[in-house]
């Protein structure tokens, strides 16, 4: 295994990684702020990639699309809240589960209906259209390291607005003790509307920020979803700190794993049982690792202070 | 209001009275194809295909009036084996045509054949029912399922390939598919790798494909994975440089979204939309006319499946409830297959030809495979030979 191709595919992992980051920080503050689980919010991102797709096409051009994608995002997160999930707040976890499954289901057969089965697809911007040689053979498109850049931008971004201001702040305590905050006068339905808001708006924008390298389809978010409770809980339910740590970490892991995973096991085994064997183990890699931190610490890497 | 029911009753009247004393004069089908979930797009081509055949014919089937039943499996076997169910004893079908995926195949197999009805399958054609399972109410219109992987590997000896990279997802389907590739080539396989079911994202596998410089890739990427992996294959500059052979991947139901990225892309195939015939060129002008979109394997294998009903009814002189008769019909298979080359193999699966197909652009702006050159002729699939029906 040469040293290009290790970095190469650890730049595949950082990609992954900020991706999860992107969807994971609204998840780990509605869940951790509001105590609600929101298996919807995968259909979320998907949302958002369709929009991006559908104003691009309106537009002609990428930036519009987005630019207009993401506050359609935004309110459609906040009609979701109005309409559904606020009345869900106070019921117990399987009722919002079964409720938010129950919108997986519908949106996916309703963005079916409103465009189309087949997968859509959206051209890359010709300002990032570019790819530059990473190893002999293979580009590696400009567009892709937009995506890193974006998503860490949006980190730091959102690192100082959760520890630096008052929102900030509100968020946090809420996390720690949502009735607290609420006796402190402070209006704690609005402090969930916006974090539900802001958070389908993340998932949106990662949805926005893929469309063009990934198709756009039904059921996008289902796959991505699972992997995004991983972080969470290896993070830390309601930490921003802990999703971003996590999601790199998971992306790297999912990654490498897959890829040198099988080679490692080459050097152990014969060449037909490693691959077996690395074919079995792949999949599984992320699941050891939230195991085994949770074995060792139960309320993830940053846990939100009780 | 009124005037309308006063002139519909006696029509409903005649209708009724006429429907009870033709009780056997409507010939009913089934069909079960997957219509929810990211691939059912393939399922609307079936449908699709199935309804213009039945169109063509004056909306008869072997000259009876045919009555078609569309339900979605939703590609779950338990909810196929429901409906199957449904379909046979509910609505008495006499024909059952589905479906798109193997796995609902497996489930729904045995409550059709065991019943009074006849079970076609447009697309899925598992080994198992090739071989030693076959059963003589079972016909297949489309391949048994390795064919379509064989072409290539075929393709890649020929061509003098001398490493492959194989790419597929992991599940059985998967596994088939580089085994069937496997087994017409005999060149080095550099490496052979299974993605998760579902994966979005190939760039791992991009770049270890560039770090191993193979001749060729084969992948099997169905549905949403093959658009991705197409579109992330031209944007990592790899399709100039090695070439892309893949089955199930790049056609007429994924190239909407493939667009450009997938044009010079192989593919292996029984027919495509060029086919030079009168019956397809026909065919194809007619789904275009009908449906907005070019019609792919799915739908020409599904419009197959109502021409040999058609066939077999006929041949049988619409004599609905000689099953030994329509069977015999169905095993003749008297028909002008939109492929030209048909003939039904003794397990119930066809003897055809199979080509190197590739993605080339339209004036119309739309995208669809075109025919570059026959790969196999008259070919028997591999598992016939374990079948015991008569030959």
């Amino acid at each position: 295994m040469s040293m290009t191709l290790l970095y190469v595919q650890t730049l595949n992992g950082l990609q992954l990684g900020v991706l999860l980051f992107l969807i994971a920080a609204g998840l780990t503050l509605v869940f951790g702020v509001m105590d609600f689980i929101n298996l919807a919010h995968g259909v979320q991102y998907m949302i958002g990639a369709y929009l991006a797709a559908m104003f691009t096409a309106l537009t002609g051009n990428f930036f519009y699309g987005l630019a207009l994608a993401l506050p359609s995002a935004l309110a459609f997160g906040l009609l979701l809240e109005f309409l559904i999930f606020r009345h869900l707040y106070d019921r117990d976890h399987l009722d919002q589960v079964l409720a938010t499954f129950g919108i997986i289901l519908f949106l996916n057969q309703a963005v079916k209906v409103v465009w189309g089965a087949a997968p859509l697809s959206v051209p890359i911007p010709d300002v990032l259209s570019g790819s530059i040689r990473l190893m002999d053979g293979l580009l590696y498109p400009v567009y892709r390291l937009a995506i890193i850049g974006s998503g860490l931008a949006i980190a730091v971004l959102l690192g100082i607005l959760v520890s630096r201001t008052r929102i900030g702040m509100l968020v946090r305590a809420g996390a720690s003790n949502a009735p607290m905050v609420s006796a402190l006068g402070v209006d704690i339905g609005k402090l969930f509307m916006i974090v539900f808001g802001f958070g389908a708006m993340l998932a949106g924008f990662a949805g926005a920020m893929v469309a063009p390298i990934l198709s756009v389809e039904p059921g996008m978010g289902d796959n991505l979803l699972i992997l995004t409770f991983v972080v969470i809980v290896i993070g830390g339910i309601g930490s921003v700190r802990g999703a971003f740590i996590a999601a790199i970490l998971v992306g790297l892991v999912d990654t490498l794993g897959r890829v040198f995973g099988p080679q490692v096991l080459r050097a152990l085994m014969d060449p037909s049982a490693a691959s077996q064997a690395g074919r079995a183990l792949a999949p599984m890699l992320t699941y050891i690792l939230m195991a085994a931190i949770l074995f060792f610490r139960p309320g993830g890497l940053f846990p939100a202070k009780k | 209001m009124f005037a309308k029911t006063k002139m519909l009753l006696p029509a409903a009247l005649l209708a009724l009275s006429s429907g009870a004393l033709m009780a056997q004069e409507k010939v009913k089908v089934g069909i079960m194809v997957t219509l929810s979930g990211p691939p059912a797009v393939l399922g609307q081509q079936a449908r699709d295909g199935f309804n213009l055949a039945v169109k063509t014919l004056g909306g008869k089937l072997g000259g009876i009036n045919a009555e078609v039943i569309v339900v979605d499996d939703e590609l779950k076997p338990d909810v196929a084996v429901g409906k199957v169910k449904g379909l046979l004893e509910r609505d008495q079908v006499n024909f059952v045509v589905g479906p798109i995926f193997s796995n609902v195949l497996q489930a729904i197999h045995k409550p059709v054949v065991d019943s009074n009805a006849f079970l076609i399958s447009p697309n899925a054609g598992t080994s198992n029912f090739a071989g030693a399972q076959c059963n003589a109410n079972f016909y297949v219109t489309s391949y048994q399922n390795d064919q379509n992987h064989e072409v290539l590997g075929k393709y890649a000896q020929d061509k003098g390939f001398k490493k492959l990279f194989l790419m597929a997802p992991n599940y059985q389907a998967g596994r088939d598919a580089l085994a069937g590739v496997k087994r017409h080539f005999k060149g080095e396989i550099v490496a052979e790798v299974y993605t998760p079911l579902g994966q979005l994202d190939f760039s791992a596998e991009l770049a270890q494909i560039a770090a191993a410089k193979p001749d060729a890739l084969f992948t099997f990427m169905p549905g949403g994975m093959g658009v991705n992996l197409v579109r992330q294959y031209r944007q990592a500059g790899l399709a100039d440089a090695i070439p892309f052979l893949s089955a199930f991947t790049v056609d007429e139901s994924t190239l909407p979204a493939q667009k450009e990225a997938a044009v010079g892309f192989f593919g292996g195939a029984n027919w495509a939309p060029d086919m030079k015939n009168p019956q397809s060129e026909a065919f194809v002008k007619a789904y275009e006319a009908a449906y907005n979109s070019v019609p792919g394997t799915y739908a020409m294998q599904a419009y197959d499946a109502a021409m040999l009903i058609d066939a077999a009814i006929r041949s049988a002189g619409g004599k609905l409830g000689n099953k030994d008769a329509i069977r015999a019909g169905l095993r003749k298979a008297d028909f002008k297959s939109l492929r030209g080359n048909f003939k039904m193999g003794h397990n119930g699966y066809p003897i055809q030809d199979f080509y190197l197909v590739q993605a080339v652009p339209r004036p119309d702006g739309k995208f669809q495979t075109s025919i570059r050159q026959k790969i196999f002729e008259n070919y028997v699939d591999v598992y016939a030979k374990d079948c015991k029906l008569p030959k």
